[in-house]
């Protein structure tokens, strides 16, 4: 349950695919064109899917249904890719003792 | 209440503009497709000394050029007697959001701030987000980023993720949307919504912020090795930071100086493709841009775009995904520069490039980026094994399938580039004036304005139309 004050992450259709431009590839034509926007729960109270307001860092008020919140960055450094650690070791012993 | 359908918004399209960039552009309107460049550059641009004095203010530029000496070393060793440039790298990582992109972002912010306005907005997935988040931090004004960051699934491209977090650091709102075109139409509903500043990349004043990137190259190169670079690799997406350097560096008096610009290849990935969209490792500096802005560089968010690469474009290379990675790695761990991936571009292409050119010759790399969490190459090759693209050691320039696999080349000299005519983007050109305007016969003073925008002569000009029209 989200508080009002919680920062928290909203989901809306900007158009639907009937609303969408003209000459778009097939695969995105037929789906909408959604929108995500984070800000302060204007709300008292919602849980998540309920429709609420929030208030984004420049005060525009814009409603939208509650996705996540605190939403949490979740992109990283990626695994250990074996290649990438072979480059370097390979290139480190061709310029190796070269080096001033 | 106003009609907010598409097509009703994308008809308030230049009124909308108007207010929201402060340059009429219809004074520069000579004649049908003409219009008069440089006029609008001087009118609507500011001089170099201006810009510095403007990008002094906000901590930006004077980055240090930098010599890869240990990459210069390797490159000696796997090239042909005689051959193997220098490279030296412009480290513009050193920017205050890390990047070139805070030259531009520099001068919208200024004039945002003095034109009066409450805010600042950039329709960017890039670098150039963080930038004007950042700048307008600077200033004082408020700033929104609209990126195109989700395929229709939610899943989120990890380097565009970083670029949404950097954005909401620097206290940005962060608007972000599924693929589709249709990026530009929500970023007209804001604009109208909120009145504030476009801080498009493509207004004379962005351009003009990157002209000092060059200046600083030919200054630094006189200062450092006591002449001007023979040549300036330069990763091209959208046209700006080739223009801008050029510009800058002619400025300064290094009209010798060979422009290279340098995309990663994506050929067969479709730029508006939902299911394509995480097929790809990277997000910008690629020909999904790099192609369109050159051939027709009035698809940009402003009337006229001041970004209009094939002026200044002696050569257009192509690199793969594959090499782009291997560069970076090879930069961070032989050279101790952890950096890019997308600014690397260019440096994949100074490398091949530097085994054909002589070992007395200098080429300058003309940027770098920040790096972290999403956009390392071990966080786009883990992104992109897990959407099904085979990673492999080979020959990338033989066995690139962009969307498919993820070349690495098994040796250093086999980082290569696929060499692309400018022939082909001068015809592309002359192709797209009939798609867009469906136009076949030319003024002229329209016949002029092309000669000029594909820097060739009227009679070429003349010639092209008779070949592909």
């Amino acid at each position: 349950m989200a508080k009002k004050g919680d920062w928290v992450q909203i989901y809306f259709i900007g158009l639907n695919p009937e609303q969408r431009a003209s000459n778009l590839p097939e695969d995105t034509r037929r789906v909408p064109l959604e929108i995500r926007i984070k800000g302060f729960l204007l709300n008292d109270e919602a849980k998540i899917g309920d429709t609420v307001k929030i208030e984004t860092p420049v005060g525009r008020e814009v409603e939208g249904k509650l996705e996540e919140i605190y939403p949490e960055y979740k992109h990283n450094f990626g695994k250990p890719v074996i290649e990438l650690l072979q480059v370097g070791k390979q290139l480190r012993e061709m310029i190796e003792g070269d080096q001033e | 209440m106003r009609d907010m359908s598409y097509d009703a918004v994308m008809s308030r399209k230049n009124e909308i503009m108007k207010k929201s960039v402060g340059v009429d552009y219809t004074k520069y309107e000579v004649e049908g497709i003409a219009f008069d460049y440089e006029e609008m550059m001087k009118d609507a641009g500011y001089t170099i000394d201006e810009i510095r004095k403007i990008q002094l203010e906000t901590g930006v530029g004077n980055t240090p050029l930098v010599e890869l000496k240990n990459i210069n070393k390797l490159i000696k060793k796997i090239s042909p007697k005689g051959k193997g440039a220098r490279i030296f790298v412009k480290d513009e990582a050193t920017n205050p959001s890390g990047s070139f992109k805070d030259r531009r972002a520099s001068v919208s912010a200024y004039r945002a701030k003095i034109q009066g306005y409450k805010g600042v907005m950039a329709a960017t997935s890039g670098n150039y987000g963080a930038a004007v988040a950042s700048q307008a931090s600077k200033r004082g004004l408020r700033s929104i980023i609209v990126q195109e960051c989700f395929d229709s699934k939610g899943v989120g491209q990890p380097e565009i993720l970083e670029k949404a977090r950097a954005c909401e650091a620097y206290g940005a709102e962060v608007v972000q949307l599924s693929v589709g075109p249709e990026l530009f139409y929500y970023f007209l509903v804001l604009l109208e919504e909120t009145g504030y500043f476009n801080a498009s990349l493509y207004t004379p004043f962005g351009i003009a912020g990157v002209e000092t990137l060059g200046y600083e190259i030919a200054e630094q190169s006189m200062n450092q090795f006591g002449k001007y670079p023979d040549a300036v690799v330069i990763t091209h997406a959208g046209g700006g930071n080739l223009t801008g350097t050029a510009r800058g560096l002619k400025k300064v008096g290094a009209v010798n100086t060979k422009i290279i610009g340098a995309s990663v290849d994506l050929h067969g990935l479709h730029m508006a493709s939902d299911n394509d969209f995480n097929k790809k490792s990277f997000t910008t500096g690629h020909t999904g841009f790099g192609i369109p802005f050159a051939t027709f560089p009035d698809r940009s968010d402003v009337p006229r775009n001041a970004a209009r690469p094939l002026r200044y474009m002696d050569e257009y290379v192509l690199v793969t995904q594959g090499e782009v990675f291997y560069i970076t790695e090879m930069l961070a761990n032989i050279e101790g520069m952890q950096r890019g991936p997308a600014g690397n571009t260019s440096l994949a292409a100074a490398f091949a490039l530097a085994m054909e050119m002589d070992e007395d010759q200098i080429i300058v790399v003309n940027e770098t980026e920040y790096t972290g969490a999403g956009k390392l190459p071990s966080a786009q090759l883990t992104f992109a094994k897990e959407n099904g693209i085979e990673i492999k050691f080979g020959d990338p320039i033989k066995e690139d399938i962009p969307g498919k696999n993820i070349v690495l080349p098994d040796h250093p000299s086999k980082v290569g580039v696929i060499k692309y005519p400018l022939e082909k983007l001068r015809k592309s050109y002359i192709k797209e004036l009939k798609k867009r305007y469906g136009k076949t016969e030319f003024s002229e003073k329209e016949l002029k304005f092309i000669a000029e925008d594909l820097r060739i002569s009227t009679e070429e000009v003349k010639k092209l139309i008779e070949e592909v029209l």
